[in-house]
C-alpha cells in the first residue's frame, strides 16, 4: 500500500517541526513574498532567489530541528573559535568598502564573519554556562563577558556599530537568562549610561550623524535624512488601510531606498497601512511568545538559555529594523527578520529557528 | 524570587529555576512595551501624521507641468497683425552642475550669444548658482547651434516674444507685454483675459530621477488667446500718427493725440500719441511717452464745446440758425464775457462760425444748470467712455448745485469742464449719427451698437450745416479743407491751466471735426499740446493735421466726396485768418 509510505514520509518530514512556529512562519513568508514581488517592480528575479534560499532554508532548519541540541552545542566551541578567528583575519586582511572593513575575499565569494558570530557567540556562552552548570561562581560571569566582550570589540572595530550592539546583546540576553544577578545587571546598566559620553566621543562621525538625523532627519534631507524622511513619508502615506497592493507610489517611484532589504518594511507599511503593520507585529509576537513558551519548557540550561536567547534575538532583529524604518531608532544596517531579501541572513534565521525547535522537541 | 547572586557561595541553587518566571514575566512585559511603542509609531505616522505625510511624499513625486497657450493675436480691422507671438528660446546655464569646459567651446559660446568673454565668465562665476540667464529671446535657430556645442549645464527654454509690426505708431494703444508674457499696458492689459488663453496642466508622477513616469490626472490642454479684431484700421492708423507727428513738430509742441472715429458706428479708427515709444525695443520707457494721451488725459476743450449748448438750443427749439444775438461784452457779477474780436451782433450761424464765447454763452444762460448738466451728462461729459481702456478717464463735469452763474456761463466755451480727447471726439456723433449718442467700439462691429437718442435729427443737421461754415472763407478752421468734400467741425484754442491759474502762454490748439458734412462718415479730433512755433490757435495748429488725416481716411475708406465740384481749397493766405481766444 502507498498510503502508509506516504504517511509515514509525511511523518519523517513533519515529525522534528513546531507546528505553531510553522503556521507562523508561513504566514509571515507569503506576506514577504508579496512585499517583495512589490518591492521588486514585479520582477520574479528576487522571488525566485528568495524561494530558493527558502527551500534551503527549511532544509537547514528541518536538519536542526532533528538533531538533539546537545549535539549541536558540540559545535560552539569549534564555531566560536572559527568566528574570532575570521574576525581577527577581517581586521588583518579585510576588503573595506564605504570605510569600514566587514568582509573577507575567499576567491570565490566574499562573506562577512560577523553573521556567523550572530549565532556561534550565544551558542558559546550557552555551552559555557551548561558546562559549568553545577560550580558557576562569579567568575564564570566574567569570564562569559569576556567571551562576549572579545568577537564584540573586533566588529566594533571594524566598525560596525549595529551588527556589535546585536552580537554583544545576544550574549548578554544569555547572562540574563543565565541569572546574572540583578545588583549586576543594573550597575552595568547605570555603568552604560554613565559611559554613553565617552561612547558618543568614540563614535565615528557617519555614527554620530545617524543619532543625530534619528532626532531631527530634516537636518539634512538629501544627505543623512533621506533614507528615514522618504520611509516616514511611505508609511505615513500608507495611512489606516494602505495604499493597497502594488499602488505603493513612494516605492515604486524610487523614492524608497533598499527597499527590498533594510527598508522593505516602509513598503509593506505604505501598501498595506496600519491593519498589515498590526498583523505583522502580531505575527512576530506570536512567533515571539511561541519561542518563549519552547524556552521556559525547556529541559536543560543550555536549551532554555539557547532558546530565550534565539527568540530575543529574532525580536530584537524586528524591532530594531521596524523601529529604524519608522524613524525611532537610527540607522543601522538589520534586516527585518524573514522578510528582507537577503540569503545570509535567512539561512542564519532559519538554522536559529531550527536549533528552537530541536530544543522544544527534546521535552519529555 | 530566587536569584542567583554573586554574593552566594551556595553551588546547591536549583539550575532549573535560576531562570525563574520573574525573569521571564519581565521579558515579556518589555516585549509587549516595545511593540506597543511599534504600533504606536505607526499610529501616529499612519493615522495623526498621515495628511502631512502624504502631501510630503506628492509634493516630491507629483509634478505639474503647465502647456503654455499661445497668446491671441491682435489684429486691425481687416486681420493685419498688430501683436503677434513668436516663439523664441531662452538660454540658461546652472554653473553648480558645469564641469569644466574647453575654453575654446567658452569662446564659441560667446560669440554666439554675443557675450563678451568677461561678460560671460562673470555670469558662470558662482558656482553655486543652479539658475542663471545667459540670453533670453533668441531665435530658434541660434539656440539650436548653442546647445548643439554640447555644454552641460547649458540649457534651452522655450518662450514667446511679442512683436509690434505697428510700432510706434499705436504703441500706447496696443500697450505692450512683460518678459513673463503678461499684459503690461494698453490693450495687452486691458484684454489681458481674452488675449492669454488657458495655460494646460499635465500632472505627472516623476520618480527619484526625476523621469515622467505617467500621467495622474487626465491632461488639459492648454487653450489658445482669442484674436482680438480692432475697428483699427491700419493705414488710417499709420496716417494719423504721421500726421500727428508732423504737426508736433512743425509746431514745436509738446505733445499731441489724435483720434478718429466712425460717424455712423462709433468704432475708433485711429488714435495716435505723441510722443511714442518703440515697443519691441522698449528702451524708452519713459512715462511721458508711455500715456495713452488721447484717453487718460483730461483738459479743458475750450471753444469745441461750443456746439453743444447751441445743440441743446436748436434741439428745445428756443434758437435758430438764424436768430441774431448781441455779442457785446457783458459781466455777470464781477467777471466779463468777452470775444477777442467783438462784433455787436452775430446770428448763431455766426457765433459758431466765429467762435463767439459772448454767443455761446448766451444761448447756454437760456437754461437753467440743471439742464445744462443733464445735457453735457447726457452727451458723456464726466463719464467714462468705457471703451475699454485701461485707465480711461471720466473727465471732470461738476454737478449744478454747485455752478455759480459765471460758471455756467464759461462751461458752455470750454472752461470749468473737463474731457478727454477720446470722450469730446465720441461727443460729436451726435452730430454725425442724427442727434443719436453712439458708444466707442475698439473692436470691429458687423452692425452698429444702440446709439442714445439726445437731439433730434433735425437739430443734428442744423448743427452739421453751421459747422460747415466754420471751415469755409470766414470761419475759424479754414485750414480743416478738404478736397472735393465739405467739412464740418469746430476749432479750439484753450489756455492751460497750471497750478491754478490761466497760463497766457501755454495752450492746447484743437479741431474736431467731420466728413462729408452732408452725410458724415469720419469724426477725426486733433489736439496739440503746447505749441511752441508762434501760432497757437486750434485752427492753425491742429487744422491742417485734421485736414490731410481727413482726406486720407476718407479716400481709404472709399467715401464718395459729397462737394466734387469743389476742387480748390481756400489759399490759406490770402483768406484773413479768423482766430478765436477759446
Amino acid at each position: 500500500m502507498q498510503t502508509p509510505l506516504l504517511k509515514r514520509l509525511w511523518q519523517f518530514v513533519r515529525e522534528p517541526l513546531d507546528g505553531w512556529l510553522m503556521l507562523f512562519l508561513g504566514l509571515v513568508f507569503v506576506l514577504s513574498m508579496l512585499v517583495l514581488y512589490s518591492a521588486s517592480n514585479q520582477s520574479f528575479d528576487k522571488i525566485d532567489n528568495k524561494l530558493v534560499y527558502t527551500v534551503l532554508g527549511l532544509v537547514v532548519m528541518w536538519g536542526a530541528a532533528r538533531m538533539r541540541p546537545q549535539s549541536i552545542m558540540n559545535f560552539a566551541p569549534p564555531l566560536y573559535a572559527l568566528g574570532v578567528l575570521l574576525l581577527l583575519a577581517v581586521h588583518f586582511k579585510g576588503v573595506t568598502v564605504n570605510g569600514s572593513t566587514r568582509w573577507l575575499e575567499l576567491g570565490i565569494t566574499r562573506i562577512q564573519p560577523s553573521e556567523i558570530m550572530k549565532i556561534a557567540l550565544p551558542m558559546m556562552v550557552a555551552w559555557f554556562f551548561q558546562r559549568f552548570e553545577l560550580s558557576l561562581r562569579w567568575w564564570h560571569y566574567l569570564a562569559a563577558m569576556v567571551l562576549i566582550v572579545i568577537p564584540g570589540g573586533l566588529v566594533l572595530k571594524q566598525p560596525d556599530l549595529g551588527t556589535a550592539t546585536l552580537i554583544m546583546a545576544a550574549g548578554f540576553f544569555v547572562l540574563y537568562f543565565a541569572g546574572l544577578s540583578w545588583k549586576v545587571l543594573i550597575g552595568g546598566a547605570v555603568a552604560f549610561a554613565a559611559s554613553l559620553p565617552v561612547v558618543w566621543n568614540l563614535m565615528h562621525d557617519y555614527q554620530k550623524k545617524r543619532v543625530l538625523t534619528l532626532i531631527d532627519p530634516m537636518e539634512d534631507p538629501l544627505g543623512a535624512g533621506y533614507h528615514i524622511i522618504q520611509s516616514m513619508i511611505a508609511i505615513g502615506s500608507g495611512g489606516p488601510f494602505g495604499k493597497g497592493w502594488l499602488n505603493g507610489t513612494q516605492t515604486h517611484l524610487d523614492y524608497i531606498p533598499e527597499r527590498t532589504t533594510d527598508f522593505i518594511f516602509a513598503v509593506y507599511s505604505e501598501e498595506f497601512g496600519l491593519i498589515g503593520n498590526i498583523i505583522l507585529v502580531v505575527l512576530y509576537l506570536l512567533i515571539v511568545s511561541r519561542g518563549l513558551m519552547i524556552t521556559a519548557r525547556a529541559q536543560t540550561l543550555y536549551g532554555r538559555l539557547m532558546g530565550g536567547t534565539i527568540t530575543m534575538s529574532f525580536f530584537v532583529y524586528a524591532f530594531v529594523n521596524m523601529g529604524m524604518v519608522a524613524g525611532i531608532l537610527p540607522v543601522v544596517g538589520v534586516p527585518l527578520p524573514l522578510v528582507s531579501y537577503g540569503g545570509t541572513a535567512t539561512l542564519t534565521l532559519m538554522l536559529g529557528l531550527g536549533m528552537l525547535m530541536s530544543i522544544g522537541n527534546t521535552r519529555r | 524570587m530566587r536569584v542567583y547572586s554573586m554574593n552566594t557561595r551556595s553551588p546547591k541553587a536549583s539550575p532549573a529555576l535560576r531562570m525563574t518566571p520573574g525573569r521571564v514575566r519581565l521579558v515579556l512585559l518589555a516585549l509587549a512595551l516595545l511593540f506597543l511603542a511599534l504600533i504606536g509609531r505607526a499610529l501616529y505616522l499612519q493615522v495623526a501624521q498621515q495628511d502631512f505625510l502624504q502631501n510630503q511624499g506628492e509634493a516630491r513625486f507629483r509634478r505639474a507641468l503647465v502647456l503654455e497657450a499661445n497668446r491671441g493675436v491682435i489684429t486691425d480691422r481687416n486681420g493685419e497683425p498688430l501683436a503677434i507671438s513668436s516663439p523664441v528660446q531662452t538660454i540658461w546655464a546652472s554653473p553648480a552642475s558645469m564641469e569644466p569646459v574647453p575654453p575654446a567651446k567658452l569662446r564659441e559660446l560667446a560669440r554666439l550669444l554675443e557675450l563678451g568673454p568677461a561678460e560671460l565668465d562673470a555670469k558662470l562665476s558662482d558656482r553655486k548658482r543652479e539658475f542663471v540667464y545667459l540670453k533670453r529671446q533668441i531665435s530658434p535657430e541660434l539656440a539650436d547651434k548653442v546647445m548643439a556645442l554640447g555644454i552641460p549645464g547649458i540649457a534651452k527654454q522655450q518662450e514667446f516674444r511679442r512683436f509690434y509690426p505697428a510700432g510706434e505708431s499705436m504703441a500706447q494703444l496696443i500697450g505692450f507685454t512683460g518678459v513673463d508674457g503678461r499684459g503690461q499696458e494698453g490693450l495687452e492689459l486691458a484684454r489681458e483675459k481674452m488675449l492669454a488663453g488657458k495655460n494646460g496642466r499635465r500632472v505627472v508622477l516623476k520618480d527619484r530621477r526625476g523621469h515622467i513616469i505617467e500621467d495622474v490626472a487626465a491632461i488639459e490642454y492648454p487653450k489658445d488667446g482669442q484674436t482680438l479684431n480692432l475697428a483699427i484700421d491700419q493705414r488710417i492708423q499709420y496716417l494719423a500718427y504721421r500726421e500727428l507727428a508732423a504737426a508736433v513738430e512743425v509746431n514745436k509742441a509738446k505733445a499731441g493725440s489724435i483720434v478718429v472715429l466712425d460717424g455712423k458706428s462709433g468704432e475708433l479708427l485711429a488714435l495716435a500719441n505723441v510722443p511714442s515709444f518703440n515697443p519691441n525695443s522698449r528702451k524708452e520707457l519713459d512715462p511721458e511717452r508711455r500715456r495713452n494721451r488721447a484717453v487718460i488725459d483730461m483738459f479743458e476743450p475750450g471753444s469745441t464745446m461750443k456746439p453743444f449748448p447751441i445743440a441743446m438750443a436748436l434741439n428745445a427749439g428756443k434758437v435758430n440758425p438764424n436768430m441774431v444775438f448781441d455779442t457785446n461784452p457783458y459781466s455777470i457779477g464781477p467777471a466779463r464775457v468777452r470775444d477777442s474780436h467783438p462784433k455787436p451782433a452775430m446770428t448763431l450761424t455766426e457765433v459758431i462760425q466765429k467762435s463767439s464765447n459772448v454767443g455761446a454763452s448766451k444761448v447756454a444762460l437760456l437754461f437753467s444748470p440743471e439742464q445744462m448738466w443733464t445735457f453735457y451728462d447726457e452727451v458723456g461729459f464726466g463719464r467714462s467712455v468705457h471703451a475699454g481702456f485701461p485707465g480711461e478717464i471720466a473727465g471732470r463735469l461738476r454737478h449744478w448745485q454747485s455752478w455759480r452763474p459765471i460758471e455756467q456761463a464759461t462751461m458752455s466755451f470750454g472752461y470749468g469742464v473737463s474731457v478727454s480727447l477720446l470722450q469730446l471726439a465720441r461727443a460729436y456723433t451726435i452730430f454725425t449719427n442724427n442727434g443719436s449718442l453712439l458708444p466707442v467700439s475698439l473692436t470691429r462691429l458687423s452692425s452698429p451698437l444702440p446709439a442714445k437718442p439726445i437731439i433730434s435729427p433735425d437739430a443734428a443737421r442744423q448743427m452739421r450745416e453751421m459747422l460747415m461754415t466754420v471751415t469755409q472763407a470766414g470761419g475759424t478752421g479754414t485750414r480743416a479743407q478738404v478736397l472735393g468734400y465739405n467739412v464740418g467741425g469746430k476749432s479750439g484754442t484753450a489756455r492751460k491751466l497750471v497750478n491754478g491759474g490761466y497760463q497766457a502762454d501755454k495752450h492746447r490748439g484743437l479741431f474736431i471735426g467731420f466728413a462729408p458734412a452732408t452725410n458724415p462718415r469720419l469724426i477725426v479730433a486733433v489736439m496739440i499740446d503746447e505749441p511752441g512755433a508762434g501760432s497757437y490757435y486750434g485752427g492753425s495748429v491742429a487744422g491742417p493735421a485734421f485736414s490731410n488725416t481727413m482726406a486720407g481716411a476718407l479716400r481709404i475708406m472709399g467715401v464718395e466726396p459729397d462737394a466734387p465740384s469743389n476742387n480748390s481749397l481756400l489759399p490759406v493766405n490770402q483768406v484773413p485768418e479768423i482766430r478765436e481766444d477759446t
